[in-house]
């Protein structure tokens, strides 16, 4: 390697800190070296992000606008749309509240405690993600349904579960409810459990201790599984759609309700809708950024 | 305070933080009461079936074939995955470029995006008048309403599992090892196959398995551009919601039984791989 390029090196790297440029110095980046493979493999990457990624997206917004403004107003303004996303949300904050719940308590639970099972007890929660979004609404028929074995006990009480509002929101937990945990589990082992033992073995109290000490450790892991928690909570299609019946204005979903209208061949409608699907999803990505970047 | 300074000393300090029992608690009850017990349910719904109508209903030719296309558009679609998601890793991790932020947090969309928005808009995009399968349309190729629409949309689900599987071991790949490589006059090509692959072999299978399992059990996303053809693009977790819409509760049961168990002897063979391969390279 000649001594110029060695030299016109340092000076592409110096923006970092001192200690790594020097590095990279000594390490024959692979930028320089080779431009084309570089060019090549960014020219496939952005090709693949915009035809994959990018493109269902444009689609959705000029469908979304297809037939002017006022028809995409009345389609967002329906009726039904507007108490399918009131739905939406409900289900969506319901199942934020109680998967945060249960990942604080059992992420803490697996880093700070070693017992017997404790494996075991981690694959379990993990269950939820491994499974077929359909299969999780159709254990909830097979639960509460008519056919379920809690079916008579529910029935003689008058409580509806399947084919009502509590069933949407059941499915919604049952395939968000490792999110949370997945995210915190990691960050709470890693920080170990010394400082936990200090506080206690200073007198702290196990709220004083999860408040002062635990929770300034997880804060943006636990921002950050929320976020996760959300997007896919709102999104949720298969076990939803098993479970909800498809009563319009009343366990509709919005993604529910953007497959009625697909199917009835309301094309712009079901764009429409998808289009306030979009505008949530890109919030929710913007979010996710900037907490990471925070985090760092 | 002096009970508790013994506790430490005796068990290892196992219950020096308080806050046991009721962590225990929650997330047992949490746990119990919102996945275990309905999971339960399936097996205690497929106790109910004979052995032979069992055998019978997931060995019909629909059940059958429903498996299959699942299986292969899932493991075709985890394949190109795998070979995008690590170019994807690669430019994101060692190039420099404006837009790399903003690639960096697209790599979430499919997270995000509803999968049911996901699944009419490729659907309108790769049909016959779509802006990309009216361009394949011309040379003869259908995309929506076959396998390779069901594969293209599960190839959207599962890209983001391999991109974060392998970029943190990519971040943390020593380049020592390729200025080794280059030292002793390796080209750049054998480079990456002989040293870099191999060191990101288990992240990539890890990915794979996600995405696998992704596409095995996506619904939203690929009802729309299967278009449901019996025997041809008929998914799995399709032929149990049609069931389910037939009343055909044991049906449905059985063929969700046969998926979970495939699914789980699946992640169980890739982990076991992912172990042995970590004690082999240390070894």
């Amino acid at each position: 390697m000649s001594e110029k390029k060695k030299q016109r090196m340092y000076d592409q790297d110096v923006s970092g800190d001192g200690i790594h440029s020097i590095q990279k110095v000594i390490e024959p980046p692979k930028e320089s070296s080779r431009p084309v493979i570089k060019y090549v493999l960014i020219g496939v990457s952005v090709l693949f992000l915009f035809v994959m990624l990018i493109l269902p997206l444009i689609v959705v917004v000029v469908n979304a606008l297809g037939d002017g403004w006022a028809a995409y107003q009345e389609a967002v303004l329906d009726e039904y749309t507007v108490k399918a996303l009131m739905l939406t949300l409900l289900a969506t904050v319901t199942a934020v509240a109680v998967n945060t719940i249960f990942g604080v308590f059992s992420a803490y639970l697996l880093s700070k405690f070693y017992f017997r099972g404790r494996q075991v007890l981690a694959s379990l929660i993990d269950i939820p993600f491994s499974i077929s979004p359909v299969i999780a609404g159709l254990v909830f028929i097979l639960t509460f349904g008519n056919i379920g074995w809690m079916g008579d006990f529910l029935k003689a009480h008058d409580i509806k579960i399947v084919f009502a509002v509590p069933g949407v929101i059941l499915a919604t937990i049952f395939v968000t409810f490792p999110f949370v945990f997945r995210e915190l589990f990691p960050v709470l082992n890693a920080q170990g459990k010394d400082e936990e033992e200090a506080a206690a073995l200073m007198g702290a109290g196990g709220f004083t201790i999860f408040r002062r000490i635990t929770f300034p450790h997880i804060k943006w892991a636990l921002l950050y599984g929320v976020i996760l928690c959300t997007a896919r909570a709102m999104g949720e299609f298969g076990a939803v759609s098993v479970i909800s019946g498809h009563l319009r204005g009343k366990t509709n979903t919005l993604p529910l309700h953007v497959e009625i209208l697909y199917n009835e061949f309301n094309t712009t409608a079901a764009f429409a809708v998808s289009s306030i699907l979009v505008l949530l999803a890109v919030l929710i990505l913007i979010a996710r950024n900037l907490v990471e970047w925070k985090k760092k | 305070m002096e009970q508790q300074i013994v506790k430490v000393k005796n068990k290892k300090g196992v219950k020096v933080i308080p806050g046991f029992g009721l962590s225990l608690g929650v997330t047992l009850a949490m746990l119990g009461c919102l996945v275990l017990i309905p999971l339960a349910s399936i097996f205690i719904s497929a106790a109910q079936l004979s052995f032979g109508e069992f055998i019978e209903t997931v060995t019909s030719r629909q059940v059958v074939s429903g498996y299959i296309v699942s299986f292969s558009c899932a493991f075709f679609a985890a394949l190109i995955n795998v070979v995008f998601g690590v170019i994807l890793a690669w430019v994101l991790v060692r190039y420099e470029f404006p837009g790399k932020r903003l690639m960096d947090g697209l790599i979430e969309l499919p997270f995000a995006l509803p999968t049911a928005v996901a699944g009419i808009s490729l659907t309108y995009l790769y049909s016959d008048q779509g802006w990309i399968g009216a361009l394949f349309d011309k040379i003869g190729v259908k995309i929506a309403y076959t396998r390779i629409g069901i594969t293209i949309a599960m190839v959207f689900v599962g890209i983001p599992f391999v991109v974060r599987a392998v970029q943190p071991i990519l971040e943390k790949l020593d380049r020592q090892y390729e200025e080794a490589a280059a030292m002793l006059g390796a080209g750049k090509l054998y480079t990456f196959f002989r040293v870099i692959l191999p060191e990101l072999f288990p992240a990539m299978l890890a990915g794979f398995g996600l995405a696998l399992a992704r596409g095995i059990g996506e619904y939203g996303s690929v009802v729309f551009i299967a278009g449901n053809i019996p025997y041809k693009t008929q998914i799995a977790p399709l032929l149990i919601m049609t069931k389910l819409e037939q009343y055909k509760y044991a049906d449905a049961t059985a063929i969700a039984l046969v998926l979970l168990v495939i699914s789980f002897l699946l992640m169980l063979v890739i982990n076991s791989v992912q172990i042995y391969m970590q004690r082999f390279s240390k070894a």
